[in-house]
């Protein structure tokens, strides 16, 4: 199929599915319309909600709350990830005595945080960022720890046989690996960290798409709350494809992971 | 008086303790030497140890008893002087194959401007000039085992140790890459111990053969010195009267030890 064809056919896809919405919420079948616009909506009210949140300029300020929140939880998590990953597969006694710790604090849905966070943080941001924090955490923490771990013998036999130090086979060896297959998860970890900012927007905040979409609901406006699920939507779309570009840039030389996870 | 040896394994005896404490001994009782500018093949069926032998010398592996000398002076810690070429792929799979040969020379402290081109006449001299930027796994077996063979020998190590190098390549690739060893080789004739199953390989590229007898605690069963003229061309010099009158006799010797090896491996399989 011709990348044409395969375009032609998504629009089609979105196409059918936004007709058959505005038609079955306005138009009555069988003297009946199947989808009351109070629960549904319809695409016209949604669409011309974004256009005002837009052409009013009200949605920038969350965007950019809820971008910023996502970047700090990406990047706080992302370090502390990788270091205690590290600290972890370099000494295996603290990994072993960890262990169960480890396992049980990720094992616990992170939602249940939140409201403590925003009971020692506030309601500010940084409450967001921590929910954040404790997904990308483990995602990247994981990867880093197996990475370490799973250092190909043979290479790390030549790194040694080559002359390498300790510290080099850290910088040309555990560290390139490690970072591969932290990358490897960086759509999860990115993901993740949008995820945390928007679900603690939406437990307790006063801005950013969470605090948008809840506000909506908590008026029953309808619109209001699909509208703010598309630019979410768009909003992660357009993140997504930017760490594509990043892992196509730094994944050059890996056969075919840079498209395998996608 | 004389030079000193560049490898010698004294009574060298490798052993493993296995995962229900029982003693494996690989290698028993191994004397082997290599004199400087010697090339030496060591063959045995599978399993026989002769990897472990080869990781002993590259102090990868501590004998369990007996010693190793290199230059004369007893080995401690990894073995400074020799230039290691695995079997299995080594390359850094993040690196480019430039930056792979030149990582050899980083190490030590040259400086990047000064490495990489040295790293590029490396290439070039194994054949890869016009492949510097590509990565690994854009690169097949054999170029692959060329950029590592450039990577071993930019450091100019005195000694070279080869573990069935060429083992994974099809069977003109391994000549091509023979021939390619013996010239880069003849440049400065360094010390070589080279690994591999393949009794023909051993004797197309050694001065002297070395076979051993099926494991566990296999030991040296006979060493042969190959008098064949060089400069050798691998393709021609199996042609030689010579070359079959030492294979046949050297076979002789080795078939007994294949078909143990073998009859232990199945009987190995069947106590499974």
């Amino acid at each position: 199929m011709s990348r044409l064809t395969l375009l032609a056919l998504q629009v089609l896809v979105a196409v059918v599915c936004i007709v058959l919405w505005q038609v079955l919420s306005t138009v009555p079948v069988f003297g009946k319309i199947l989808l009351p616009p109070f629960f549904f909506s319809n695409p016209v009210d949604v669409f011309s909600q974004i256009v005002k949140w837009f052409a009013s300029g009200v949605i920038w300020k969350h965007l950019a709350i809820t971008l910023w929140e996502s970047i700090l939880a990406f990047v706080i998590g992302s370090l502390g990830g990788v270091l205690v990953g590290f600290w972890f597969a370099r000494q295996p006694t603290v990994a072993a005595v960890f262990d169960p710790y480890v396992k049980m604090a990720n094992a616990l849905p992170r939602v249940v945080l939140a409201p403590i966070f925003a009971l020692w943080l506030g309601l500010g941001i940084w409450s967001k960022v921590a929910l954040g924090v404790t997904l990308v955490f483990f995602i990247v923490f994981f990867n880093v720890y197996q990475g370490v771990k799973e250092v190909s013998r043979t290479v790390l036999d030549n790194g040694r046989m080559l002359g390498m130090s300790e510290r080099q086979l850290m910088q040309h060896v555990y560290w390139p690996s490690a970072l591969s297959w932290m990358f490897s998860s960086l759509h999860t970890s990115v993901g993740f960290a949008v995820v945390g900012a928007v679900v603690g927007e939406y437990l307790g905040s006063a801005a950013g798409l969470g605090y948008l979409i809840q506000q909506a609901e908590g008026v029953f406006d309808v619109a209001g709350v699909f509208a703010g699920m598309f630019v979410l939507s768009a909003f992660v779309i357009l993140i997504d494809t930017g760490v594509t570009l990043v892992e196509r840039r730094l994944l050059v030389w890996r056969p075919t992971a840079a498209d395998g996870r996608g | 008086m004389t030079t000193p040896t560049a490898v010698a394994l004294e009574d060298a005896k490798v052993a493993f303790r296995l995962a229900d404490e029982r003693i494996y001994t690989a290698v028993e009782k191994a004397h082997l030497t290599v004199a400087q500018g010697e090339f030496v093949a060591i063959v045995g069926p599978t399993g026989c140890g002769k990897s472990t032998l080869l990781n002993v010398a590259a102090g990868l592996l501590k004998p369990a008893a007996g010693s190793v000398k290199i230059f004369d002076r007893p080995l401690a810690g990894l073995n400074r002087d020799a230039g290691y070429l695995f079997q299995a792929d080594a390359l850094f799979p993040w690196k480019t194959a430039l930056d792979n040969v030149a990582i050899g020379l980083e190490i030590k402290g040259t400086p990047r401007t000064e490495a990489l081109p040295r790293a590029q006449k490396w290439l070039t001299s194994v054949g890869l000039g016009a492949f510097a930027g590509r990565y690994p796994h854009m690169l097949s077996g054999g170029q692959r085992k060329r950029v590592a063979l450039a990577q071993v020998l930019i450091r100019d190590p005195k000694i070279l140790l080869m573990d069935e190098p060429f083992g994974p390549l099809d069977a003109q690739t391994r000549q091509v890459m023979g021939n390619l060893l013996l010239d880069l080789w003849s440049a400065d004739r360094k010390a070589v111990l080279f690994v591999t199953h393949d009794l023909e390989e051993a004797i197309a590229l050694a001065d002297r053969v070395v076979i051993m007898s099926a494991g566990p605690s296999s030991r040296i069963i006979g060493d042969w010195r190959v008098t064949l003229p060089r400069p050798r061309d691998i393709f021609e010099v199996r042609l030689d009267r010579e070359f079959h009158a030492l294979h046949r006799e050297i076979w002789s010797v080795l078939k007994d030890e294949v078909m143990k090896g073998y009859a232990q491996s199945t009987q190995a399989a069947e106590a499974v």
